[in-house]
Formats: C-alpha cells, structure tokens, sequence
C-alpha cells in the first residue's frame, strides 16, 4: 500500500468484476466489436452483392487479396471476440474456481483450433489454383 | 434486462454455432466441388435454413445491441425512456435486417 492511497480495501476490490482482472480485456472487446461492425458489414454486404453464392464464385472471391485478407482478419478478429466475450459468460455463471479455469482453457482451445482451421482453409482457397 | 440477456445468448450462439458454420463452409470451399455440394446440400434442408436464418437474426442483433452497449459505455442514454426505446429498436431493426438480407438472397425482392 503506498502513502497516497487512501482508498480502503474494499475500494480496491470494488468494480473489478467477477474474474478479478480484466481492464484491458474490456478495452480489447470494444476495439475488436468495431473491427468486427466493418467487417460483418463487409460479408454482408459481399454476400449480397456476388452474383451467385455456388462454389466457384465463392472461391473466385476468396482467391482475390481483396476478399483472403478481410477474410482472414475477419477470422481472426471474429475469433479473439467471440473467446473474449464467451471469457464473460464464464466468468459470471460458473462460480467454482476450478470449474471455471477448466471452462475457460476448454474455450482457448477450441478458439485456437478452430481458428487455425479456418485460417488454413482459407488459405487453401487464396492460394489454391483459380476457380 | 431483455436486450442484456439476448445480447450474451446472441452472442453466444454466434460463437459456437456462428463460428462452427463459418470454419464448416470454409473447409468445405476448400476441399473441392463435391465436399462443398454436401455442405450446400444440409444447409439447403430446413433445419439448415431454420439455423441460418437464425444466425442472421443473431448477428444483427448482437450487432445492434452492440451499437447500443457502446453508446452506453460513454455514459449516455442511461434515462429509462430512451434507454428502453433503444433497445426496442434493436429488436425492430435486427428482424427487419434479417427479412431483408433473406428477402434478397432468396430472390423474392431484386
């Protein structure tokens, strides 16, 4: 404690929310929600526009940088905020200690995984032979 | 209250089912014609459009709601007033958002 703090512990522990920690994961979640409000609106807007959603029009359009690299950011993006808000779900309703860091590893992992995979396909198709 | 809890149930189901679909389609792009023909071919069925449709109406409402959250976190439309009547127009615009976006896709409206 240092001299200047005259804030009891109480005040200290006040407002720091069920995990204990976290503002810098706040922060991240908001930045990575903007990110995410262009880009879902670029999908959207992407899926709407191609001319027909068959496999050789999708393939054509993830083959262009202009559709891989949103895409891969969109994947990466996507699955950092989905890990992170799933990390408030947890933290607020699963209140054993254990249990929650087991449900918080079981979600890294699959955030992890899951977005290697994406990214992989993606890359298959962005560096796969013209549809 | 409502618009807090479908907030985190959207977003959750973005998560794990959105995501789930998203990484599905992808591999299935990626493995050829006859592994993405079998992707198109369950999500042609009515279970597959009944998940897709409701995939739609949870990104635009995570994403309205969203909007909404960040406007709050600056402090502002705390009144009861305009906090509830934000908060309807999330549900009102994410239903309209969907219908629209399925409306076009399914060539109903061009």
């Amino acid at each position: 404690m240092n001299g200047g703090d005259s804030s009891t512990p109480l005040g200290k522990v006040r407002g720091l929310g069920s995990a204990g920690e976290g503002g810098g994961h706040w922060l991240t979640e908001r930045v990575t929600s903007i990110a995410l409000l262009l880009l879902g609106t670029w999908l959207v807007a992407s899926l709407l526009i191609l001319p027909a959603l068959d496999a050789r029009t999708i393939v054509e359009w993830l083959h262009a940088p202009s559709g891989a690299v949103p895409m891969a950011l969109l994947i990466v993006i996507g699955f950092k905020h989905a890990l992170d808000g799933m990390k408030v779900v947890v933290d607020d309703y699963v209140h054993d200690e254990g249990n929650r860091f087991a449900c918080n590893l079981v979600l890294l992992f699959l955030a992890v995984g899951g977005g290697a995979l994406a990214l992989f396909a993606l890359a298959r198709i962005a560096f796969g032979a013209s549809a | 209250m409502t618009a807090s809890i479908i907030h985190r149930v959207s977003g959750a189901g973005l998560s794990i089912v959105g995501l789930a679909v998203l990484t599905w389609w992808l591999t299935a792009l990626a493995g050829g014609a006859d592994s993405y023909a079998a992707f198109a071919k369950v999500a042609g069925t009515l279970i597959g459009k009944i998940v897709l449709v409701g995939l739609t109406w949870a990104y635009f409402q995570h994403l309205l709601s969203g909007i909404r959250h960040l406007v709050m976190d600056t402090g502002a439309t705390f009144e009861l007033g305009i906090n509830k009547t934000f908060a309807i127009l999330t549900f009102v615009g994410s239903v309209l958002l969907t219908a629209a976006m399925w409306a076009y896709l399914l060539g109903v409206v061009k």
